[in-house]
């Protein structure tokens, strides 16, 4: 009988696991540790115009996930309207839209950014050039001069595009001068560039400042030189973007556009805030891949239904333990992970103490049972009715005394509880108190351990952020199976044989 | 307190883990278990296989049957009625003898009719077989046990266990009922264990609570004197009960009758380990002989071999003379 086949699966199920783990780390940045800490910025655009009375409608481009931020939740407010969110061209649009509005209107977008320095843009294509950019004169003879100019002491397009922004800024030229008047700085940069064949694009950003109201996006440039796409200042003519940039509706040429209403401008304010990393995991929304197989896909009434679930196993792996490695006694065997399910509700304090009230009261009234000579199906189910019938009188009792703990006494598994009893009750007249203590006890103990297992944040983090640990513990507890050395209580029984 | 796990493997003591992985998980085949964990089928098997079993009464097989149970046993003196599923001792009730006001227990203690209708119904109902399923009541004829053991026992009946691995008995017991076992022969609950010499059948030494012996506690008998008479029949006994059930590693139960010698009461496929307190040896040693012998032994040639290669000089008979040899060792 060859153990090659079961140390393979077992070893498939440990590789599994771990891969499934690693994978959720590394790709989702899912943290080992439920309590780190990450950053969010909550950023809220407040779009404010004054409606002419008749249909209106908004578009405002929306951030996306780009380097340096993840986008989690968003939310909008904004009465009496009607909102779509569209995806254009890899530009996301929030559309309001209404069929008559006047006055002042104010619609609300907020959105909660993590910052997470693996996060990755798609890659947006380059802009095709418009050639050729029409100029008017004078203004083709100043835009060529300094095109010459700057491209003299420029060896790519980024050099070059860092030499055209300095034409702008101090000791302006008479040509600078004169071109400003003409167009505002970034939209003329953006055709300076494409003049010259340099693939270039304005896009938006916001900075982000702890508790910053009423802030503006600033126009950046995206200069392209093939693939790659760096940020360029129009201002300073600085290369790379900052740290602390969010890049709002890349890509579009106009974030806010309103029709059917005038003096149209949306505004930022935003707080920073840390959050526990589960938190800032929970929020993640959903990507619909296949490899994404975590439980956060469901929807979120069915995820907290899964927390519990997946903590069953931990608890298993416990009494597998206890009985396999120690030798602990228990009455009924997995009977002390569902008391310890029934703690997690309780707290564990509360948890012992109602069910050791529970469990004597009960064998009391068992023990009356016994004498009425009752069939066993039929004496369990009155062991049932006394079990509710206690458990609801002494949440009564527990209210009448101010003490709101005792009303989670309801949580305990009642079926589970009067087979206990009844158990227990059996034992008593077999084998004596000694052995229901024995049992009893080693229940009670499984019971607190598991309980210790299941309700630590740190298990309670892992086994639901990672469902490769399930394969894992699967392995652990396969291997457990195959255990033939002695159990550890087993040492004391037999301590006798090892003196002769 | 505790013993180094190193200590107890050299000794060659089985743990419950290795039991149940590797003898019982091995040589006991999942669906002989039915033969076994039924004493109505044992008891039929072995009568096909002409082993000698307690004379079957009746049983009660329904509720409905419950009411004739005092016209089924009122033609006799003292009765067993034992669930035919359970296990560990659970639910065994045994009345020594009857009169017109009722059925007595060996401890005196006395029982109604009606106790004893509520007693079969609990068994029919299932409260002591495994998994609470529904039962069926047996009820056999007390054994007359030899009076030379009733010295070493207090109420109950003494009876032997013989692991039998493979077909060859290699470790024995008696277990003596006491006070504190409430007449019971159940070691855990305090009945007193004695090891036996597979070659004679002779004590070796006896242990209560996992500590060593010399005495009966009850009756104050010391246990070297005790040697279980028609030794080579009961091995014969233990070991055709292989055969009968094709489990590898198996526990035979047997008492010895004043009239009828050895008789089979019960087989485990799950067989404890406190054979090896009372033995004060590990079962290792004697399984690895087994498992390197041939197949295809007759009966009588695996208890022939048991005895030659499983004998063994006992602690309580000449204590004096084997300090006498160790010290001519020395």
């Amino acid at each position: 009988m060859s153990r090659i086949p079961f140390y393979g699966l077992v070893g498939l199920l440990l590789l599994a696991g771990i891969a499934l783990t690693l994978y959720r780390h590394l790709a989702f940045d899912v943290p080992w540790s439920p309590g780190e800490q990450r950053q969010v910025w909550e950023v809220e655009a407040q779009v404010n115009f004054i409606a002419d009375g008749g249909p209106a409608r908004v578009e405002l481009a929306l951030p996306v996930t780009q380097q340096g931020y993840r986008v989690l939740t968003e939310n909008t407010a904004s009465s009496g309207y009607g909102l779509s969110f569209l995806q254009e061209q890899g530009v996301r649009h929030a559309q309001w839209a209404i069929r008559k509005a006047a006055g002042a209107q104010r619609l609300y977008y907020s959105v909660q950014v993590l910052v997470d320095p693996r996060a990755r843009a798609t890659p947006a294509p380059p802009p095709v050039i418009e050639s050729p950019v029409a100029w008017e004169p004078p203004y083709d003879t100043a835009a060529r001069e300094i095109i010459d100019q700057a491209w003299r002491h420029s060896a790519d397009p980024f050099t070059f595009a860092h030499r055209l922004v300095e034409r702008f800024t101090d000791a302006q030229s008479e040509n600078a001068r004169l071109l400003l008047t003409q167009y505002d700085r970034a939209t003329l940069l953006v055709r300076l560039l494409n003049q010259a064949g340099v693939a270039a694009r304005q896009v938006s950003g916001l900075s982000l400042e702890d508790g910053r109201r009423r802030q503006h996006l600033t126009p950046w440039l995206a200069v392209f030189d093939g693939r790659e796409r760096i940020l360029v200042d129009p201002v300073t003519g600085r290369r790379g973007r900052p740290d602390n940039l969010l890049l709002w509706g890349a890509g579009s040429p106009a974030v806010l556009e309103v029709q059917g209403g005038s003096r149209s401008q949306v505004s930022f304010s935003m707080i920073r805030h840390n959050e526990p990393a589960s938190v800032a995991v929970r929020n993640q929304r959903a990507e619909d891949t296949l490899l994404n197989f975590s439980i956060h896909s469901l929807p979120l009434e069915e995820q907290s239904l899964f927390k519990t679930i997946l903590l069953i196993p931990i608890g298993a792996l416990v009494v597998v333990i206890l009985r396999v490695l120690v030798g602990i006694k228990t009455s009924g065997t997995f009977m002390p992970v569902l008391i310890a399910l029934a703690f997690i509700q309780t707290s564990l304090l509360t948890g012992v103490v109602g069910f050791l009230l529970v469990v004597a009261v009960g064998l009391v009234i068992r023990s009356y049972l016994s004498y009425l000579n009752l069939l066993l199906v039929a004496r369990v189910s009155a062991v049932i009715i006394t079990v509710i019938a206690i458990i609801s009188l002494f949440s009564v009792l527990a209210y009448r005394l101010g003490l709101n703990a005792g009303l989670t006494i309801t949580f305990f598994p009642m079926i589970i509880l009067s087979w206990t009893i009844e158990r227990m009750s059996i034992l008593w007249e077999e084998e004596g108190p000694r052995e229901v203590l024995i049992q009893g006890g080693g229940s009670l103990l499984t019971a607190v351990l598991a309980f210790l297992a299941m309700n630590n944040p740190w298990v309670r983090h892992l086994t639901f952020n990672f469902i490769g640990l399930q394969l894992i513990l699967m392995a652990l507890i396969l291997t457990l199976g195959n255990y033939t050395g002695y159990r550890l209580l087993e040492l004391r029984r037999f301590k006798p044989l090892a003196e002769d | 307190m505790w013993a180094p796990p190193s200590r107890l493997r050299a000794s060659g003591v089985i743990g419950m883990n290795r039991r149940n992985i590797r003898y019982i998980g091995r040589y006991n085949d999942r669906r002989h278990y039915p033969l076994v964990d039924d004493k109505l089928k044992t008891k039929l098997l072995a009568q096909q296989h002409g082993i000698t079993t307690p004379a079957l009464i009746g049983t009660v097989t329904s509720q409905f049957e419950v009411k004739q149970v005092a016209a089924l046993v009122a033609a006799q003196a003292g009765f067993v009625i034992k669930p035919a599923k359970g296990s560990g001792g659970k639910g065994i009730l045994v009345i020594e003898h009857q009169d017109g006001d009722g059925y007595v227990k060996p401890s005196g203690h006395r029982l109604r009719r009606e106790d004893l209708e509520r007693h079969v119904s609990n068994i029919l109902s299932g409260l002591y077989s495994l998994g609470g399923s529904p039962d069926v009541a047996v009820i056999e004829s007390l054994i007359a046990f030899d009076e030379t053991l009733a010295r070493y026992t207090y109420e109950g009946v003494p009876d032997i266990r013989v692991i039998v691995f493979r077909g060859y008995p290699v470790m024995a017991m008696m277990r003596l009922s006491t006070a504190a076992s409430d007449g019971k022969a159940n070691l855990h609950q305090g009945a007193v264990g004695v090891g036996l010499d597979m070659a004679s059948g002779h004590a070796l030494r006896g242990v209560q609570h996992d500590r060593p012996r010399h005495d009966h506690p009850d009756t104050g008998h010391p246990l070297a004197g005790l040697r279980v008479s028609h030794w080579d029949t009961l091995l014969h006994l233990a070991a055709s009960c292989y055969e009968m059930t094709a489990l590898g590693y198996l526990g035979t139960d047997m008492v010895l009758d004043r009239d009828h010698g050895p008789m089979l009461l019960e087989l485990n496929a799950r067989p404890g380990l406190a054979i090896q307190m009372a033995n004060g040896e590990g079962l290792r040693r004697r399984l690895d002989t087994v498992e390197r012998q041939a197949t295809g032994m007759s009966v009588a040639q695996r208890v022939a071999f048991a005895r030659r290669h499983f004998a063994r000089h006992g602690e309580l008979q000449d204590a004096g003379g084997r300090l006498a040899r160790e010290e001519a060792d020395a």
